[in-house]
C-alpha cells in the first residue's frame, strides 16, 4: 500500500488556480481511475477533474468556495503498490489552502439556497383555469405553477407550440409580471439567502475589478438599418440549405472587422500593471451570453478571416455550447473586443462594463420602426441603437466615437461592409 | 382524551393510502381510518381480485386446448383440466392478503397510524372511531364507492354485486349479468371461461357504449365465439326466487306497454350497473355534494370546507379509477404540506380487461373531430406483430390506433384492442403528457421483439409509411 498525492493539474492555458465547486468523492470512498472526483471553476470554465488512479480517498483539500492553486496537492489516495508521495508531502504536511476566510469547519457540500417562506393566503376561493390549456410537459406545468406563471401567457418554442423549460426561463428573464392579479393573491414574508459562490462570485469579482479600475465613458448612437434589414431578409430568403438564419449580429461583427481595422486602438488589450497596450491584428469577438448558470463570454475567433455565414455559424456554435455548459476554455477565452446584445429587451441605452483587459465593448439594442425626419419629411425607418463603453485611460473620446461612427456608416450602407 | 393529528385520511383505498403515505413522507402527523382491510375496493374486491380470476379463467380455458388429441402447440395433457373454484378463490385471497399486508407495511414505514374502524364525523375536522375521538387539522375524504343497487333487484341471495361475484366458491351454471359495462363484461367473460353459461342484459344498443364501434368489434366477435348471449336494448324488471334458482324478468325497449316481460332462469344474477360514491354520513362535515352524491371539489380537490379535501371515487373530479385516486391522493398530501399543485392531467388511461383487452387514452377520432381538430389516423394490426404471434395474442384480433393533428402532428389519442395490449399504455400516456409529436415516437427505437413495436408501427402508419403493414 502506498499513498498517491494528486496535484491540481494544469487545466488550461494561463490558468493558475481554481475554485472548488463540488467534490464528487468523500474520504474513505473507493474510486476508479477516470472517475470524476472534483469540479473546479477557473476564470474561464468549470472543469471536472478525473481520478488519476484506482484507490481509496484518504484526504481532500479545500471545500466548495476555496481556491486551490495549480500544482497544489488536492487529494490523496491509498493505492496498491508504492504510490508517489514522499514523506514530506504525506497527509497533513501540505494542507495550505488559500481561502477568503480562515479555514473553519467548512460545510461538506455547497450550501443550498435557504428558503424560509411563509404564506398567508387571504382569498382561498376557487382555482378556475384561465382560458385554454397550453401544450407543456408535466414537469414544465409543475414548475410554472410553483413559479406562479400562468402558461396561457407564455409562448412555446417547441414543436407544435410546446412550452419548454427554456421558454419559462426566457419568460422569467423578460421580467414578465409573475402571477399578477391572480385569484390567489397572498401576502408573502419569506426570504431567500443565496450564497455568492462559484460563477456568481467570479462575475462579481471581475465586474468590480473592471468597474473600479477602468474609467469608463459611454457613447450612444442611432443607426438606420433599413437597408441592412432588407439585405438580411434577402439573404435569409435565398440562403443555401443548411445555412444558419442571419440575425443582425453577424453583420455587426463583420462591420466591426472593418471599423476596428480603421481604429486599431480600439481592438487592444491594456495590461495596466505593466502599462502596455497591445493592439491585435486578429479580431476575436466575445459574445456576452446569458446562461442558466450565469453570464459567460464565448469567443468567435478570427472574424477577420470569416465570411458572414461562417461568422453566423461559429457564433451559433460557441453560444450554444456555452448555454449547454459544454464550451471549453478555448471557446471562452482570448477575446479582443466584446459585444453584448441587449436585443430582445430593447431599451433606450445602457452602459456596458468593459471585459477587462479589453478597452471597449459594444451594446446592441433591438431594431424597430421609428419616425425619422429626412429632407423635411417624416418617414418611417428601421432604427437600431448602439451603446458603447470605452477605457478612457487608453481610448480617447474621439477614438471611441470615431469607431462607432465608422461602424454606423458601414451598417447604414451595408454593401460597404463587404467591399 | 382525543387524539390529534395534522392529516386524517378516511378510507385506505388506492386514493387514501397513497395520500397517507405521501403525507407521512412529508413529515405530517397522519392517521388513516379504514373500516375493512387496507387496500380498498381496488386491492380487496375490485381490480386485483378480478384480474386474478381473469388470469385463472384464461389458464383453465387454455388447458382445454391441450386436452385434445392433437394438443395446441404440440402440448397434450391426458384429460380435461379440473377446476376447484374454492381453491382458485383461495389463491386469489393469498394475492389480496399479500397486497393488504404490503399496504399496511408501507403505511407503517411512512410513520402513518392505521386505525381500524368506521369513521363517524362529529364535525368537519373531528371524527369518532369506536370510542376514540380524532381531531385533525386537515381531512382527506377517500371514502370510495359501492356498486349501485337496483331497487327492484336488491342484493341478496342469488342477486349479487361484483364483490360477491369475486368470492363465488362454485361456478354458477347460468350467470345473468345485468349491465354490459366494463365490470359486467370482464366478469361475464371470466365466468364463461370457467364454464358458466352467460347472458348479458344491456339497456343501450351495444355493450361498452363508451368505446367506438371499431374498438368494440374484436370484443363482440369474442363474445360470439364464446357463445355469450348478449341482449341489447332491454331493461331488467325484477327477480323471483324459484326453487333455489332465480327468475329474471326483463323487457325490450321496443315492447308494447302492456307486453308480458321476457324471462330467464339464472343461478346467479350479477348486477353491474355502475358505482356510486360512499358519501352518506358526511352531513356533519358540511361538505357540499352534487346531485349524484359526489363531493364537490375544485382543481386542488379542496371541498367547500377549508382544510377538507376529497379524492378518488367519492369526489366529482376525474374518472372513478384507482389511478386517478392515487394521483389525487399524492397531490393533496403535497398541497397540505404547502406545495402548489392542481389536478391537471392531459390524459387518463382507461382499460377494460376483457378478452381481448380494450385500452384508450386521449381523444378517439370522433372526439378529436368533434373538438375541432383536423386529424390523421393510423392503425397497425396485432396479427402483424411477431411478439404477439409468439404468445397467441393475435388470436382474438386487434390493433393499435393513433390519432394525431394533421397540421402539427401532435398526438391526440391512442386506442387499442388486443390480448395483453394494456401493458403498452404507459408509453402512450407519457407521449400525451409530454405533448409528443408523431415524429417523436417515430424516432424512438422500440425494442424487438416486443408488442411495443406496434406503437411505433401505428405511428409510422399515421405518417403514411409503416414498415410491417401495407
Amino acid at each position: 500500500m502506498g499513498i498517491y498525492a494528486f496535484r491540481l493539474p494544469d487545466i488550461g492555458e494561463g490558468v493558475v488556480e481554481g475554485e472548488v465547486v463540488e467534490w464528487m468523492v468523500t474520504i474513505g470512498q473507493e474510486v476508479k481511475e477516470d472517475d470524476a472526483i472534483l469540479s473546479v471553476m477557473t476564470d474561464k470554465a468549470t472543469v471536472e477533474i478525473p481520478s488519476p488512479a484506482d484507490g481509496k480517498v484518504i484526504s481532500r483539500k479545500g471545500e466548495p468556495g476555496d481556491i486551490i492553486a495549480v500544482g497544489q496537492i488536492c487529494i490523496e489516495f491509498e493505492v496498491e503498490g508504492k504510490g508517489n508521495a514522499t514523506e514530506a508531502e504525506s497527509p497533513a504536511a501540505e494542507t495550505k489552502v488559500e481561502s477568503k476566510d480562515e479555514i473553519k469547519e467548512a460545510p461538506a457540500v455547497v450550501p443550498e439556497p435557504k428558503e424560509e417562506a411563509k404564506t398567508e393566503t387571504i382569498v382561498p376561493v376557487s382555482n378556475a383555469v384561465k382560458g385554454e390549456r397550453k401544450l407543456a410537459s408535466p414537469a414544465v406545468r409543475r414548475r410554472a405553477r410553483e413559479s406562479g406563471i400562468d402558461l396561457v401567457g407564455v409562448a412555446g418554442s417547441g414543436p407544435a407550440g410546446r412550452i419548454t423549460h427554456s421558454d419559462l426561463d426566457s419568460w422569467k428573464e423578460a421580467g414578465s409580471p409573475v402571477a399578477a392579479a391572480g385569484p390567489n393573491r397572498s401576502q408573502k414574508s419569506g426570504t431567500i439567502e443565496i450564497p455568492v459562490i462559484g460563477l456568481r462570485k467570479r462575475i462579481a469579482e471581475s465586474m468590480t475589478a473592471s468597474y473600479t479600475t477602468i474609467p469608463h465613458f459611454s457613447y450612444f448612437e442611432e443607426v438606420d438599418v433599413t437597408e441592412l434589414e432588407s439585405l438580411r431578409q434577402h439573404l435569409n430568403a435565398n440562403r443555401a440549405a443548411g445555412m444558419p438564419k442571419l440575425t443582425y449580429l453577424p453583420f455587426i461583427m463583420q462591420a466591426l472587422v472593418k471599423a476596428l481595422k480603421e481604429r486599431p486602438e480600439c481592438n487592444a488589450l491594456y495590461d495596466d500593471e505593466n502599462m502596455v497596450v497591445t493592439r491585435h491584428e486578429a479580431i476575436h469577438l466575445g459574445i456576452a451570453t446569458q446562461t442558466e448558470r450565469g453570464l459567460y463570454v464565448p469567443v468567435v475567433k478570427h472574424v477577420e478571416a470569416q465570411d458572414i455565414w461562417q461568422t453566423a455559424e461559429e457564433m451559433g456554435r460557441v453560444t450554444q455550447a456555452t448555454r449547454d455548459g459544454k464550451a471549453g476554455i478555448e471557446d471562452l477565452s482570448g477575446s479582443t473586443f466584446t459585444i453584448t446584445s441587449l436585443g430582445r429587451m430593447g431599451g433606450l441605452g445602457a452602459t456596458p462594463i468593459i471585459n477587462k483587459p479589453e478597452v471597449g465593448i459594444l451594446g446592441v439594442h433591438n431594431a424597430k420602426d421609428s419616425a425619422v425626419v429626412i429632407d423635411g419629411q417624416i418617414v418611417i425607418r428601421r432604427i437600431m441603437r448602439l451603446s458603447s463603453s470605452w477605457d478612457h485611460r487608453v481610448v480617447d473620446g474621439f477614438d471611441g466615437a470615431s469607431c462607432v461612427q465608422v461602424l454606423k456608416g458601414l451598417l447604414e450602407h451595408p454593401a460597404t461592409i463587404f467591399m | 382524551m382525543s387524539k390529534k393529528c395534522q392529516v386524517l385520511v378516511v378510507g385506505a383505498g388506492p386514493g387514501g393510502y397513497v395520500a397517507a403515505i405521501r403525507a407521512g413522507q412529508l413529515g405530517l402527523k397522519t392517521i388513516i381510518v379504514e373500516g375493512e382491510k387496507a387496500g380498498g375496493t381496488c386491492l380487496i374486491r375490485g381490480c386485483i381480485p378480478s384480474k386474478a380470476l381473469i388470469h385463472a379463467a384464461n389458464r383453465f380455458h387454455a388447458l382445454a386446448e391441450h386436452a385434445k388429441s392433437d394438443g395446441h402447440m404440440g402440448i397434450t395433457i391426458p384429460g380435461p383440466a379440473e377446476l376447484n373454484m374454492a381453491a382458485t378463490i383461495g389463491w386469489k385471497e393469498d394475492i389480496v392478503d399479500k397486497l393488504n399486508k404490503g399496504v399496511e407495511h408501507l403505511l407503517k414505514a411512512a410513520g402513518v397510524e392505521l386505525i381500524q374502524g368506521w369513521a363517524e364525523f362529529m364535525d368537519a375536522k373531528t371524527v369518532k372511531v369506536g370510542k376514540e375521538v380524532i381531531e385533525a387539522e386537515h381531512v382527506i375524504l377517500a371514502n370510495g364507492s359501492v356498486p349501485i343497487e337496483l331497487p327492484f333487484m336488491k342484493y341478496s341471495g342469488n342477486v349479487i354485486s361484483s364483490r360477491e361475484a369475486l368470492n363465488l366458491e362454485q361456478v354458477p351454471e347460468h350467470l345473468v349479468v345485468v349491465g354490459g359495462g366494463y365490470i359486467g363484461l370482464e366478469l361475464g367473460i371470466t365466468f364463461r371461461l370457467l364454464g358458466s353459461e352467460v347472458t348479458i342484459l344491456e339497456a343501450l344498443d351495444s355493450v361498452l357504449p363508451i368505446f367506438d364501434k371499431e374498438l368494440r368489434r374484436p370484443l363482440e366477435i369474442t363474445l360470439k365465439k364464446l357463445k355469450i348471449k348478449v341482449e341489447t336494448g332491454v331493461f331488467a324488471k325484477g327477480v323471483e326466487e324459484v326453487e333455489g334458482r332465480t327468475k329474471v324478468f326483463y323487457i325490450s325497449k321496443d315492447a308494447a306497454e302492456d307486453a308480458e316481460p321476457l324471462e330467464l332462469i339464472a343461478d346467479k344474477v350479477l348486477v353491474t350497473v355502475g358505482r356510486k360514491p360512499t358519501s352518506q354520513g358526511l352531513e356533519p362535515t358540511g361538505v357540499v355534494l352534487d346531485e349524484r352524491g359526489f363531493v364537490k371539489v375544485d382543481q386542488k380537490c379542496q371541498t367547500n370546507m377549508s382544510g377538507v379535501f376529497a379524492i378518488g371515487d367519492v369526489c366529482d373530479a376525474g374518472e372513478m379509477l384507482a389511478h386517478v385516486a392515487s394521483h389525487q391522493g399524492e397531490m393533496v398530501a403535497e398541497i397540505i404540506a404547502g406545495h402548489d399543485r392542481i389536478y391537471d392531467p392531459v390524459a387518463v388511461p382507461a382499460i377494460v380487461f376483457t378478452e381481448p383487452e380494450i385500452v384508450s387514452v386521449g381523444l378517439s377520432p370522433d372526439q378529436a373531430t368533434e373538438a375541432g381538430h383536423p386529424i390523421i389516423v393510423g392503425k397497425f394490426p396485432i396479427g402483424a406483430n411477431g411478439r404477439a404471434l409468439t404468445q397467441n395474442a393475435e388470436k382474438l384480433g386487434g390493433f393499435v390506433r393513433v390519432v394525431a393533428r394533421e397540421d402539427d402532428h401532435r398526438i391526440l389519442g391512442i386506442q387499442a384492442v388486443g390480448a395483453h395490449i394494456s401493458e403498452l399504455v404507459g408509453e402512450w400516456t407519457l407521449a400525451l403528457e409530454m405533448g409528443a409529436l408523431l415524429e417523436d415516437v417515430a424516432a424512438t427505437i422500440h425494442a424487438h421483439p416486443t408488442m411495443t413495436e406496434m406503437t411505433h408501427e401505428a405511428v409510422l402508419a399515421t405518417l403514411g409509411h409503416a414498415i410491417h403493414s401495407v
